[in-house]
C-alpha cells in the first residue's frame, strides 16, 4: 500500500460529526420531540423547565438511538432503496458496527438519564419504545408481514405517552388518545408514500402492502384507516385534551384528509402514473401537516386555560 | 495526493473533536442543573440527624 492510497482511503472513511448525527434520524427525532413535548405540556401537572428540557432531550436521544440501530440492521436494504441510499452506512461514511455501538450506548444512556431526570415509568416506556422499534419492527415485522407499518407504528406513537408520564408519573386515557392518534395516522401516511415510491420497496423485497396485496388493496386500506382516524381525531375534541380550537382544526383537517383518501381510493394506477402520483404525493404532504397541526392544537388548548373553562 | 501539513481530514477531525467536547461540556452542565433543581425542589430529602440518633 502506497502513501497515496493510504491517504485516499482514510480520507474516504473518516466520518464527520454530521454523519453520526444523521444516524439518529434527525427528522424523526424532531417529530418525537414535538409530540413528547405536547404530551408533557398537555398533562395537568407542571414540570420544572430544567427537568422538562432534560427529559425531552433524553427521549430524543433514545429515539435517535433506535434510529441508529434501525440503520445498522437495515443497511442492506437501505443500499437498494433510492430514498435511503444516501444514509451514512450505505454511503460508506460510517461502518455498521459504529452505528450499532452508537445505538446501544445512546439507548442505555438515555434510559438511565430519563430515570434520573423524570421517573422509572417514563424510563421503562422509553426502553420499551427503543426495543419495539429496533427489535419488534426493524428486525422482525418489517421484513415478515405487510402489517409492518400498522404494528410498527406503535413505536412512533409512544413519545406523547412518555411526555405525559414524565409530568404525571402515571398513564391516563388522554395519553393513550394521543398514542392512538399517531398509531392510526401512521398506516395511511406510509402507504401513500409506498404508492409513489413503489419500486423502492419492490427492489428491497420489503413486504409492503403494495407488494403483497397490490395497489388497489392499498388504496382501500388507506381509505378505511383514514375513516377510523377521522372518527378518533374528531372525537378527541370532546375529551380533556380537546377543546374549541382543537375541534376547529380537527374538522377542517379531517375533511381535507378524508377527501384525499377518497380521491386515492377512486383512482387506479393508470390515472396515477399519468399525472405522476400527484394526489398520493399531496396526501402524503397533507399527512405531515395533519399530525403537526393536531398536536399543535392540543398544545394550544393546554396553553389556554380559559378554553378549558368554556368547554367544560 | 501530496501530504500537506493541514489536510482537509485534519479539519474534519478537529470539527468532530470540538463537537464531542462541546457535547460533553453541555452534558456536565445539564447534570449539574438537574442536580441543583432536584435538591432545591424538595425531590431529595436528606435524613435528619436527630431522627437517626
Amino acid at each position: 500500500m502506497t502513501d497515496v492510497s493510504y491517504q485516499h482511503q482514510t480520507h474516504e472513511a473518516e466520518a464527520s460529526l454530521g454523519d453520526y448525527f444523521a444516524l439518529l434520524k434527525p427528522r424523526v427525532m424532531s417529530l418525537v420531540v414535538f409530540t413528547a413535548l405536547v404530551g408533557l405540556l398537555a398533562a395537568p401537572v407542571s414540570v420544572h423547565p430544567v427537568v422538562a428540557f432534560a427529559s425531552i432531550l433524553f427521549v430524543a436521544i433514545g429515539a435517535g438511538a433506535s434510529g441508529a440501530l434501525n440503520m445498522w440492521w437495515d443497511a442492506d436494504i437501505d443500499a437498494v432503496m433510492k430514498r435511503t441510499v444516501k444514509r451514512p452506512i450505505p454511503a460508506g461514511k460510517v461502518t455498521p458496527d459504529e452505528a450499532k455501538v452508537l445505538g446501544v450506548a445512546l439507548s442505555g444512556m438515555s434510559v438511565m438519564m430519563l430515570a434520573l431526570s423524570a421517573n422509572l415509568l417514563a424510563a421503562a416506556l422509553l426502553a420499551f419504545t427503543i426495543f419495539f422499534y429496533a427489535v419488534i419492527y426493524s428486525m422482525w415485522l418489517k421484513r415478515s408481514t405487510p402489517q409492518n407499518i400498522v404494528i410498527g407504528g406503535a413505536a412512533g406513537a409512544f413519545p406523547p405517552v412518555i411526555g405525559w408520564v414524565i409530568a404525571t408519573g402515571s398513564m391516563s386515557v388522554e395519553a393513550w388518545l394521543m398514542f392512538a392518534l399517531i398509531f392510526m395516522w401512521t398506516p395511511p401516511h406510509f402507504w401513500a408514500l409506498a404508492l409513489f415510491m413503489k419500486s423502492d420497496y419492490d427492489d428491497a423485497g420489503v413486504p409492503m402492502l403494495t407488494v403483497t396485496h397490490g395497489r388497489k388493496a392499498t388504496r382501500l386500506h388507506i381509505l378505511v384507516y383514514t375513516v377510523l382516524l377521522v372518527a378518533l381525531a374528531v372525537g378527541t375534541a370532546f375529551t380533556a385534551i380537546g377543546g374549541p380550537v382543537y375541534l376547529t382544526v380537527a374538522v377542517i383537517l379531517n375533511a381535507l384528509f378524508l377527501k384525499g383518501a377518497f380521491d386515492i381510493w377512486r383512482r387506479d394506477e393508470t390515472q396515477a402514473e399519468a399525472d405522476g402520483y400527484v394526489v398520493e404525493k399531496s396526501f402524503f404532504k397533507l399527512s405531515l401537516l395533519y399530525l403537526f397541526l393536531h398536536f399543535g392544537a392540543i398544545l394550544l388548548e393546554a396553553m389556554l386555560p380559559a378554553a378549558w373553562g368554556i368547554w367544560a | 495526493m501530496s501530504i500537506k501539513a493541514e489536510h482537509e481530514i485534519h479539519q474534519r477531525r478537529k470539527g468532530r473533536n470540538v463537537g464531542v467536547g462541546l457535547m460533553l461540556v453541555g452534558f456536565v452542565v445539564l447534570v449539574l442543573a438537574l442536580t441543583f433543581v432536584k435538591i432545591t425542589g424538595g425531590a431529595f430529602e436528606l435524613p435528619r440527624l436527630e431522627e437517626t440518633q
